[in-house]
């Protein structure tokens, strides 16, 4: 018989009967990291097109920092799959060779192709600022800004021009990749006929959402506290403008996710019993109190107060803020009990798995909240390096 | 012989029988833009002509349809297929990874609930006194036992395979013969084959980092030999064959039982075919 061969794989303890090979959690907490991170992503993109696409000038303080925000997370997207991979160095064989038939083989290149869709819409936007900055400057400076606008330095009228149906045609062509690559990731999961919990045709829908709301609300978060930081005072409108857009999409999420559930129980399929016993045991908490509760039912009754009673000032800022974070929670928790949760219920249909999350290592606790933060740094270079707060030049 | 990755790899195989096949850059149509369905088709041309055929020489892959049945009223709960496997096949020494498991059904009298138990279970675990062996423990020796059975499982190496559609890169992939292969020489370890297979009949080699499985010892069948599990069965619980021979012990005993097959509306189609399959068996 073969020896043991110890490796740095926890075992997830079970009740019930599970099959043998199910007790290793095969995706963890990183593939929870991953949807989040694509859905930051697509929201914060959602928010940048209010106003470069659909021209809504309350969102216009926060559209080019959600741009630099949406291209901070997409570069990081990649990381947590990457590191969960048994073999990070084969990656590219998805490109090389997709295989057609995979759910997950088109995620290269759309991923790909959005990154490349930022960077350019980026450069458009940030064209103008970086030629100005870039005569302003000396040495290195002057160097890095003309190399970034890539010695296109132009700054007419009729450049601008240019510029701008070139930003609006890429804002345009954004909008259904941004929600197209999210609603595929929730193909991924909505398409994996073994896991119940997984199979739905909402899913793609659900994640499309919910991924406009953790953008938006991502938005609220990181706009007060700029503004705070630069002590600027918080253009009310603006923020307004975004709590209304979460509010209103929350609405709609937490109605998809509440429809995705009720069919789920109302069916009734083969396997609901040991479903019914995981939603009202280990779920319970993290799913319906922290989830629903005070992940969505709150912030929008704050919020809907907050809009009723035509709140204002400093009152106004605190309740976006807490409900904006409530919701970031929520999405987080959203992602890590759709993942985590479907494979916590085995699929024996006899039996449920506990996910034994590591603290230290390659797939672990730590290794997630660096990666989470990780496009918070980059966003804070790219931010000192891009300013995205005030007009580009030549714009009223 | 052991189940070699290097003469597993379609890379290798390529690199050894097809590279000038391959230089043609044929673009393969269907699944891949190149490569993966390209060397599938250099496979089948040159084991049709009996070339350096994989993993077997002169072995051919179009001549034969492979099947497997399973006879659970015979299975006695020996494990001597799971051993078998377990070194035939150098599967990870634990009781967390298996090609092939055997789960034990025990009604009680009174009580209208099925009790399972497999290898994972810690009280067999610590009846075995180790997590290299497998033993099913006594716990059952003073209950009053209505019924019980035990249930071989495996990879049913589906007609249908949901791993296979899954797999983003084409590394798990169908053989002519009807086959479902690992090539971990190409497997990116993202698991998703995991996730899709609703038997639970894979398992992640944290030595290789790439997804396994069991291949009905495809180097064993691929020469003629029946697989690890077969052979050493003594009670003939589990039976393997050609379906394109009338004659062969599977197609006798598909054609002689009336035979199930696990988990049928997942659509998979599977190919390992039970007699004795009882209602709680998922």
């Amino acid at each position: 018989m073969n020896e043991i061969v110890p490796f740095m794989t926890e075992i997830a303890p079970f009740t019930g009967y599970v099959y043998p090979n199910e007790t290793i959690v095969p995706w963890g907490v990183l593939i929870v990291i991953y949807p989040y991170l694509t859905g930051l992503v697509a929201g914060a993109f959602t928010v940048s097109s209010f106003y470069h696409v659909f021209g809504m000038q309350q969102f216009k303080p926060v559209a080019r920092f959600a741009l630099l925000t949406s291209l901070s997370v997409m570069i990081f997207v990649p990381t947590p799959l990457l590191l969960h991979l048994g073999h990070p160095e084969r990656a590219m064989n998805s490109m090389i060779t997709p295989h057609l038939t995979s759910a997950f083989a088109m995620f290269g290149y759309f991923a790909a192709f959005y990154t490349v869709l930022l960077l350019l819409e980026c450069w458009f936007v940030f064209r103008a600022d970086n030629v100005v900055r870039a005569n302003n400057s000396t040495g290195l400076a002057r160097t890095f800004y003309r190399t970034v606008t890539l010695w296109s330095d132009d700054i007419s009228p009729r450049a601008r021009a240019i510029d701008s149906k070139w930003l609006l045609t890429l804002a345009i062509v954004g909008i259904p990749s941004a929600h197209g690559l999210h609603g595929y990731i929730g193909f991924v999961y909505g398409s994996l006929k073994a896991r119940q919990w997984w199979e739905s045709d909402l899913m793609p829908v659900i994640f499309l959402f919910s991924a406009i709301v953790s953008g938006v609300a991502l938005l609220m978060v990181l706009y007060v506290l700029a503004s705070k930081l630069r002590r600027v005072p918080i253009d009310h409108a603006c923020l307004k403008g975004l709590t209304f857009a979460l509010w209103g999409f929350l609405m709609f999420t937490v109605i998809l996710e509440g429809l995705e559930f009720t069919n789920l129980v109302y069916k009734g399929k083969e396997g609901i019993d040991v479903i019914m016993e995981y939603v009202q045991g280990p779920l319970f908490f993290r799913y319906f109190i922290l989830q629903f509760g005070f992940g969505a039912l709150l912030p929008i009754a704050i919020m809907g107060l907050m809009i009723a009673r035509n709140v204002r000032g400093k009152a106004f800022v605190i309740g976006a803020m807490v409900s904006a974070l409530l919701v970031l929670m929520n999405v987080l928790l959203m992602r890590w009990n759709v993942v985590i949760g479907g494979q916590e219920i085995s699929k024996t249909g006899k039996g449920l798995l506990t996910y034994p999350l590591p603290v230290w290592g390659r797939e672990s606790l730590m290794s997630a909240a660096v990666l989470v933060m990780a496009p918070f740094a980059l966003l804070w270079v790219l931010t000192r390096l891009f300013p995205p707060w005030t007009d580009p030049p030549g714009n009223t | 012989m052991k189940y070699d990755k290097k003469k597993a790899g379609r890379r290798n195989f390529l690199c050894s029988t097809g590279k000038a096949l391959a230089g043609l850059g044929v673009i393969a149509g269907g699944g891949n833009l190149l490569g993966q369905g390209e060397a599938e088709e250099n496979m089948k041309d040159s084991a049709g002509k009996g070339a350096n055929s994989f993993p077997t020489p002169d072995y051919d892959w179009t001549k034969h349809r492979w099947a497997y049945g399973i006879d659970a009223t015979r299975c006695i709960g020996c494990l001597r297929c799971v051993e078998a496997c377990k070194a035939e096949n150098d599967v990870i020494g634990d009781a967390h990874h298996f090609r092939t498991w055997v789960e034990r059904y025990v009604y009680l009298e009174g009580d209208e609930k099925v009790h399972v138990d497999s290898h994972a279970d810690p009280q067999n675990i610590a009846a075995s006194g180790s997590e290299a062996e497998y033993r099913f423990d006594n716990r059952y020796k003073d209950a009053k036992v209505s019924k019980a059975f035990f249930m071989p499982k495996m990879c049913n190496h589906c007609e249908h395979p949901a791993c296979v559609q899954v797999c983003p890169v084409g590394a798990t992939f169908k053989t002519e013969d009807g086959v479902v292969l690992v090539d971990r020489d190409y497997c990116i370890g993202c698991r998703y084959c995991l996730q899709a297979c609703p038997y639970g009949a894979r398992y992640f080699n944290e030595e290789l980092n790439v997804a396994d499985k069991c291949t009905w010892c495809y180097h064993r069948i691929t020469k003629g030999l029946q697989p690890a599990c077969v052979e050493v069965c003594p009670t003939h619980a589990r039976i393997f064959g050609d379906l394109n021979d009338s004659s062969s012990p599977v197609s006798e005993f598909i054609r002689n039982n009336p035979v199930q097959v696990l988990k049928p509306e997942s659509g998979n189609a599977p190919m390992c075919f039970y007699v004795g399959i009882d209602k709680d068996v998922s």
